[in-house]
């Protein structure tokens, strides 16, 4: 699936719900499911600045896609970020680099893209694409 | 509300209509707003005040001859008047406008860069903010003095044995909150002033988060500055003061060059003007200062007495409601505290109940409040802070506990 197939079903899965507490309470079983990032990952390099809680990002390369593992001491956080992750994860850098983020608007997380929110979900957006950029020269 | 057997020291609906805020829904809930050690909201009684300088006496002070310019630099001294009354001080050229809290601090840190010589000592608090921390550093690196840091206790007190070996000939300043902002403490800053003065050093007291709820009596307390924000007392954000005795003013250089401070300017010499003139550099915040003026007013006519003793009421039934929340930790349990709250619940981010409760139309602050090192001492990333002003309500406390509940059902 594209990246933009994938925010098409992220879209369609949030639209079944009617208010906020059950779109929390599906970004939260979500984070439960994040692919966590391995221990040795956890190390300062990692961890994305800008956020109140801790979010930590690494990535891996398989063939010409890139897959990316994450771990968040909070747990909405972690929600949003295992959202990121199954957009953007198992797809070519390229690709990463293009899509856009119009999706997290429409699922009715709009004041999370808020940079007073400190949440940084804007920084991890950027820290996702910043491993493209160093990938998709890698590749090149 | 539960159970407040109490008679009410304030009539607090009717104080509830002054603030035109208070009536909006945040999220589709009514807001409750438990955020007040940030800043504090604004009554229509000081709304009026900021919309009738704009609209009728705008123009700039100590400067002009017309009327207008006379008119508004009549209201602005008598601003400052009612806030030399207010903290009961000597004169009113010891009253230094500025920008807030942060502004006055570095001032004052900015003019002590002469006093300090390499070796010298200053002593902060580890519940400082960090604008009573970095200023200091900032001030340390430059002149090569030694920063101490007075420890605090697991209540969340400060460690007045360990101040007192600290104070030595070589102590040359001590910097302390009046309250701590991250969990509502209350110094014993009448000891700490004393204690300082008899080693010769001088003292800057952070009355930023004392403010609204204590009427501190300077020429008593006898310190040598005492800084304070507009924004904390119902006043607008941007002006504050800085409090100095005259002796200490007169020694410091003016922080800021410009216009109003000058008393006569050659290309050869400049002489600088007067207290409070010489650290009024440019256009003050005029607005700003006659508006503070007016919050004062306001804060004293429902009295310092009735808010801190209805506070107090408020905090001790959230206190108790929160506690029985399984798995509230508080930290901050001093016997002298604000009306302030900072919590985690076992096994949950900050950020996370924080998140929940504003969807619920509640906010309050969570992170590290600008005081990591206190964040640190307990070992956790920050806290849920709810901190209560005295037109908060035991219904709103109620809202509270309740949004606290679902957040954490939700959450685990």
């Amino acid at each position: 699936m594209t990246i933009q197939e994938i925010q098409e079903e992220i879209v369609d899965e949030f639209s079944m719900f009617d208010d906020w507490m059950q779109r929390y309470e599906y970004m939260i079983e979500l984070g439960k499911s994040l692919p966590l990032i391995e221990e040795k990952y956890k190390v300062e390099e990692n961890l994305i600045k800008g956020c109140q809680s801790k979010v930590w990002v690494h990535a891996d390369l398989n063939g010409d896609k890139l897959a990316f593992s994450a771990d968040s001491d909070a747990i909405i956080t972690k929600g949003i970020v295992a959202i990121l992750i199954r957009a953007y994860s198992n797809q070519h850098p390229t690709a990463i680099l293009e899509a856009d983020n119009k999706f997290i608007d429409e699922i009715g997380l709009k004041e999370h893209l808020s940079p007073t929110r400190a949440n940084g979900l804007v920084s991890m957006i950027k820290q996702l694409k910043m491993y493209a950029i160093a990938y998709q020269t890698q590749l090149d | 509300m539960k159970a407040v057997a109490n008679k009410l020291p304030l009539d607090i609906e009717t104080i509830r209509l002054d603030f035109p805020i208070l009536k909006r829904k945040v999220n589709g809930y009514p807001l409750v707003y438990l955020d007040n050690a940030a800043t504090s909201q604004t009554p229509q009684q000081v709304i009026d005040v900021i919309v009738d300088y704009y609209s009728n006496y705008n123009a700039n002070i100590h400067r002009g001859v017309h009327s207008l310019s006379q008119e508004a630099t009549d209201k602005y001294e008598s601003a400052r008047k009612k806030i030399q009354q207010h903290f009961n001080v000597a004169n009113s050229h010891e009253i230094i406008f500025t920008s807030g809290t942060t502004h006055s601090i570095n001032l004052v840190a900015n003019g002590f860069a002469q006093e300090l010589e390499k070796g010298d000592e200053v002593i902060v608090s580890a519940l400082e903010h960090h604008s009573n921390i970095v200023p200091w550093q900032m001030l340390c690196e430059k002149t090569g003095a030694i920063l101490k840091v007075i420890p605090m206790t697991q209540e969340g007190e400060l460690d007045m044995e360990a101040f007192h070996k600290l104070l030595s000939a070589k102590t040359k300043m001590v910097f302390v909150n009046h309250v701590s902002n991250a969990l509502g403490t209350v110094n014993p800053i009448e000891e700490i002033i004393e204690a300082t003065h008899k080693v010769g050093a001088a003292i800057l007291v952070d009355g930023a988060q004392a403010a609204p709820h204590i009427k501190a009596d300077l020429q008593a307390l006898d310190v040598d500055f005492y800084v304070v924000s507009a924004h904390k007392i119902c006043g607008p954000t941007g002006v504050g003061m800085l409090y100095g005795k005259e002796k200490w003013l007169n020694k410091l250089p003016p922080y800021q060059g410009g216009g109003e401070m000058i008393a006569t300017v050659s290309f050869e010499k400049t002489t600088y003007a007067e207290l409070p003139h010489k650290f009024e550099a440019g256009t003050p915040n005029i607005c700003g200062g006659i508006a503070f003026g007016a919050a004062i007013d306001y804060m004293n006519a429902i009295g310092f007495k009735n808010i801190a003793a209805y506070e107090h009421q408020l905090l001790e039934y959230a206190t108790k409601e929160l506690l029985e929340i399984e798995g509230v930790k508080i930290y901050g349990t001093s016997k002298e505290k604000t009306a302030v709250i900072s919590f985690n619940i076992e096994g949950l981010h900050p950020y996370d109940i924080g998140t929940i409760v504003d969807k619920l139309g509640i906010a309050l602050r969570t992170g590290h409040h600008c005081a990591q090192p206190i964040m640190d001492f307990y070992k956790i990333p920050g806290t849920v802070r709810a901190s209560f002003s005295f037109y908060n309500t035991f219904e709103e406390v109620d809202l509270f506990i309740g949004a606290i509940k679902k957040a954490k059902m939700m959450l685990q």
